[in-house]
């Protein structure tokens, strides 16, 4: 397939990724490209310049933070969050989703990253890091900046990250006891979520996001709200999670309706909290 | 600024084992510039969107498809193709498990399935059925319904691949 002319740079460092990337009108960044290479087929997305990231070896390691955060670069690849030890031990919901995205050819290029970035509602990970209350830095000319994952994803493939500017890290706090859920429906065993939901229980509270429902992850305040307390039987998820359906304002689609998506928003959020409950662990 | 941007490149790579030098458009897909400038047409171009798994390659012992990578994107990379599995002109014991289980009809889907198979056994010489087919989850065959594919590459892990059925 014939794709539109572009210009291409790989630069060494990641000022110089910043410069070009501000220095260029219709300048994108390129990651795994396992999204851009392919709406570029599309034509759906026409950048003028690609900034390929390859050669940033800053952005490729997962390691820990001095105050003990999980940080993962924005390079990393499925595949390496998936044999992370860092990550098994701190928060291992990301490898276990991380190891449902697409399939290994593509989890082999696809980045952490990437998959934020482009901030299509139907990715795994955008829902996941709203629960894990993950926060995002933000590179550009003046300095860094570090977002929290309720303000990052603005809209439909629109991000906290400006023009001229690049992720470089997302940090997530360890799990230290709390209990991380995932559930969904897909189109297909590994296909694309039609609704999803994460949820984490931690001894500080619920924090429940709703992924593909809306144009970025939707916080599911209320049934956070009635499960202060203590007590997380079935019985209490599911009465808590009334209402959340009617909440939405889901798209109607192909792979289903609006109504449907309200109701399967319901049952995956409260298979997700169940999930979480279950593999807490006590403090 | 070694850096600046060009609507082209001269890349240097390793394709099969052997030192490539080439000068491609940033715009050229790796699979076209594979096929097309390299002459190396065992990889397949089956869906273009990044589906099908016909163009999977291994780039650094990674299996990826080549399709959804441009040819700039791999520049000082080692890659291995279909062809240079068998470097030396004699089948690989997983190609003959293809050929031993009757793993193809068409072959169209076959190359893919080899590079990630071999991707596979490479990492976990003796996979399960199950772990063979999470490999090949990324391959997509319209003939064989994957049966004698599974079969094959479980049977090159239990070290008789070059049985028959």
């Amino acid at each position: 397939m014939l794709l539109r002319e572009v210009d291409y740079a790989r630069p060494a460092t990641v000022e110089e990724a910043i410069a070009l990337l501000a220095g260029h009108e219709g300048a994108r960044a390129l990651a795994g490209g396992q999204t851009l290479v392919n709406v570029m087929k599309a034509r759906a997305a026409t950048p003028d310049v690609l900034v390929d990231l390859a050669d940033l070896e800053e952005l490729r390691g997962i390691g820990f933070s001095s105050d003990g955060l999980l940080e993962i670069g924005a390079m990393v690849t499925y595949t390496q969050l998936i044999g992370s030890s860092e990550v098994e031990v701190a928060r291992p919901i990301l490898a276990e989703v991380a190891a449902t995205i697409a399939d290994v050819q593509v989890r082999n290029r696809g980045t952490v990253g990437g998959n934020v970035c482009v901030s299509d509602p139907t990715n795994h990970l955008p829902p996941l890091l709203v629960a894990l209350g993950a926060t995002f830095t933000i590179r550009g000319a003046g300095g860094e900046r570090v977002v929290p994952a309720d303000e990052f994803f603005v809209g439909v493939y629109v991000t906290a990250v400006g023009e001229g500017e690049l992720l470089t890290k997302i940090s997530v706090p360890p799990a230290s006891g709390a209990g991380d859920g995932f559930s969904g429906v897909t189109v297909g065993a590994h296909g694309t979520y039609v609704v999803d939901a994460a949820a984490t229980v931690s001894g500080e509270g619920v924090r429940i996001a709703v992924g593909c429902v809306a144009a970025t992850p939707v916080r599911a305040t209320e049934m956070e709200d009635g499960l202060s307390g203590s007590d997380f039987s079935e019985d209490t998820v599911r009465e808590a999670a009334k209402g959340l359906g009617e909440s939405l304002d889901p798209p109607s689609d192909v792979h289903g309706s609006a109504d449907y998506r309200r109701s399967v928003a319901e049952t995956s959020a409260v298979r997700a909290v169940l999930q979480a409950v279950e593999r807490r662990k006590p403090s | 600024m070694s850096a600046a941007p060009a609507a082209s490149r001269a890349i240097s790579l390793e394709v099969n084992g052997e030192a490539i030098e080439y000068e491609v458009h940033a715009r050229r897909l790796l699979v076209h510039f594979i096929r097309d400038d390299l002459g190396l047409t065992g990889t397949h171009v089956g869906c273009d969107t990044g589906n099908c798994g016909a163009c999977t390659i291994h780039l650094e012992g990674d299996s990826v498809k080549s399709c959804m990578l441009l040819a700039v994107q791999a520049d000082g990379a080692r890659i291995l193709t279909v062809e240079g599995l068998a470097g030396d002109g004699e089948l690989t014991t997983l190609q003959s498990a293809f050929n031993e289980h009757h793993a193809l009809q068409c072959g169209y889907c076959t190359p893919g399935m080899l590079m990630s198979a071999a991707a596979l056994l490479e990492q976990n010489p003796h996979p399960t059925e199950d772990e063979v087919r999470v490999a090949l989850q990324g391959n997509i065959c319209r003939c064989t319904g994957y049966v004698n594919i599974i079969e094959a590459v479980v049977a090159v892990g239990e070290g008789r691949g070059d049985e028959p059925n």
